[in-house]
């Protein structure tokens, strides 16, 4: 993962961005709202796959973009 | 290449080259959890019938990736207590297993570069000796004696204002570990495979009753999965949602220096931590990635950036090159500690959240979990890490796993 495309910079090196967060999702079958509060406290999909997150351009635009990456192999896809 | 490393090779104790139709334990993971687990049962509860399966050879996965650092001096009482527990189950593994891991007490510092780390550091050490974990706090002079490479102006820019000092910090050879626990598994009558990837579970009602495997399926009494990584893939089998993301993690060795270094030496505000392994190489490492990955990947800017720590604090360093960087992806836990015991699943059990912190707890884990299965009881030690706590709201934070800030 040497390489990220920011929406604004166009392709940057990985160094320039921080991490911020995946959309994490409680499952519609968790109907107990006691469950539903453990699972979006402490709960994480952990996808093995393509996953959408935030991201920060921190060294460069300073903007938040969503970008789709595959965890498997870190390569970054079309949002 | 040493003789156990980096290869499948044969498992010289084992006739049997097919794996039974049934088994009264079967262990999806061949790394150090796993194999402890198993050689415990075997060797302190009688079952035997047990068997082992990994996807590649064993100790593939974290248990041949890790920077090999035993230690006990955590941040909350529970795992003071299990740590330690585990630390010196280590200390006798050679004279109980009969193999040499390479076990050596070297004591661990755990530098403080601000007076707000300073602070924690001292409170480390309180919350250690009052856990049953003997530490000191020492004095920048104090730790110059300790270990002479240090430059205590840490370049000028991070000055060392004291350390904690564990004084059973350890290290021990990761392999070796590894095969210390197989052979004493095997030769007790336990079975493992490896080459054999577990595929799913096989269920009866709401119960894990099996597994299924690339040789074919497997019955099981229980299931204990003790796989690293990729834990969440064979949890959601079985239907359990794990408080877990999977991070990767990097370490690499430089060539030989040719001094003694002797301390394992970690740094609270730089977050890194380096040691010397048995050939003289220094070894490093420091945090974890902090996206999600399960790519075994590493980056040119984490060598950069552990560098630059190290060479600060250790200016000897500058001289040296690096020889060999890996990853390995680190089961990480929202709140920082173990997974341990019985989940809402019958038949299903787990050993997981061992994110950067599992080498040092392979005795100890196993031991319990061996118990946990042979008394179908949790034992007293892992009671608070069950995977039950977070619904009970009884997380166990503990920030002061190294690699998690």
């Amino acid at each position: 993962m040497l390489w990220v495309t920011c929406p604004n910079c166009g392709s940057r090196p990985f160094e320039e961005f921080r991490y911020g967060s995946i959309f994490p999702v409680t499952p519609d079958d968790i109907t107990d709202d006691d469950q539903r509060n453990v699972d979006y406290a402490w709960m994480q999909d952990n996808i093995e796959g393509p996953v959408l997150e935030r991201w920060f351009h921190e060294s460069g635009c300073r903007r938040w973009f969503t970008a789709k990456r595959d965890t498997r192999n870190d390569a970054w896809l079309d949002v | 290449m040493n003789e156990f490393v980096e290869t499948l090779l044969d498992l010289p104790w084992q006739t049997e080259t097919e794996p039974n139709h049934t088994y009264d334990v079967v262990i999806i993971g061949g790394g150090g959890h796993g194999l402890a687990t198993a050689y415990y049962l075997a060797t302190r509860h009688g079952i035997t019938n047990v068997c082992v399966l990994d996807a590649s050879y064993i100790g593939s996965g974290n248990s041949g990736r890790n920077t090999t650092i035993i230690r006990s001096n955590y941040g909350i009482p529970e795992a003071i207590a299990f740590y330690q527990e585990s630390l010196s189950m280590y200390e006798g593994l050679e004279s109980e297993t009969g193999c040499w891991v390479m076990h050596n007490t070297k004591g661990q510092l755990w530098m403080a570069h601000s007076t707000g780390t300073a602070r924690t550091e001292q409170t480390r050490v309180l919350m250690n000796n009052a856990c049953g974990a003997p530490s000191d706090y020492v004095s920048p002079a104090e730790i110059r004696k300790i270990v002479p490479q240090i430059d205590l102006t840490g370049g000028g820019r991070y000055p060392v204002q004291g350390a904690s000092y564990l004084h059973g910090g350890a290290t021990a050879r990761h392999d070796r570990v590894v095969w210390a626990y197989a052979q004493g598994a095997l030769r007790a009558g336990v079975h493992i495979f490896q080459n054999t990837a577990v595929n799913g579970l096989v269920k009866d009602g709401g119960r894990v009753t099996g597994v299924t495997t690339s040789k074919g399926s497997i019955s099981a009494g229980v299931v204990l999965s003790a796989v690293g990584g990729h834990v969440s893939t064979v949890s959601k089998w079985a239907d359990v949602r794990l408080p877990i993301r999977t991070h990767t993690l990097q370490a690499f060795v430089t060539n030989a220096y040719a001094h003694e270094f002797a301390p394992i030496v970690s740094s609270n505000d730089l977050v890194f931590y380096v040691s010397q392994t048995a050939r003289g190489q220094m070894l490093l490492g420091a945090e974890y990635d902090r996206q999600a990955s399960y790519d075994r990947g590493t980056s040119f800017a984490y060598l950069q950036s552990v560098s630059a720590k190290a060479v600060a604090l250790f200016p000897f360093m500058a001289k040296l090159r690096i020889l060999r960087s890996w990853a390995g992806i680190c089961d990480i836990s929202t709140d920082f500690s173990p997974i341990m015991g019985y989940t809402n699943t019958p038949g299903f059990l787990l050993s997981t959240g061992w994110g950067t912190w599992g080498f040092k707890a392979i005795p100890a884990a196993g031991s319990q979990l061996a118990k946990l299965i042979a008394d179908d009881a949790t034992p007293d030690l892992i009671k608070p890490f069950a995977l039950s706590r977070f619904e009970r709201e009884m997380a166990m934070a503990d920030p002061s796993s190294a690699g998690t800030k």
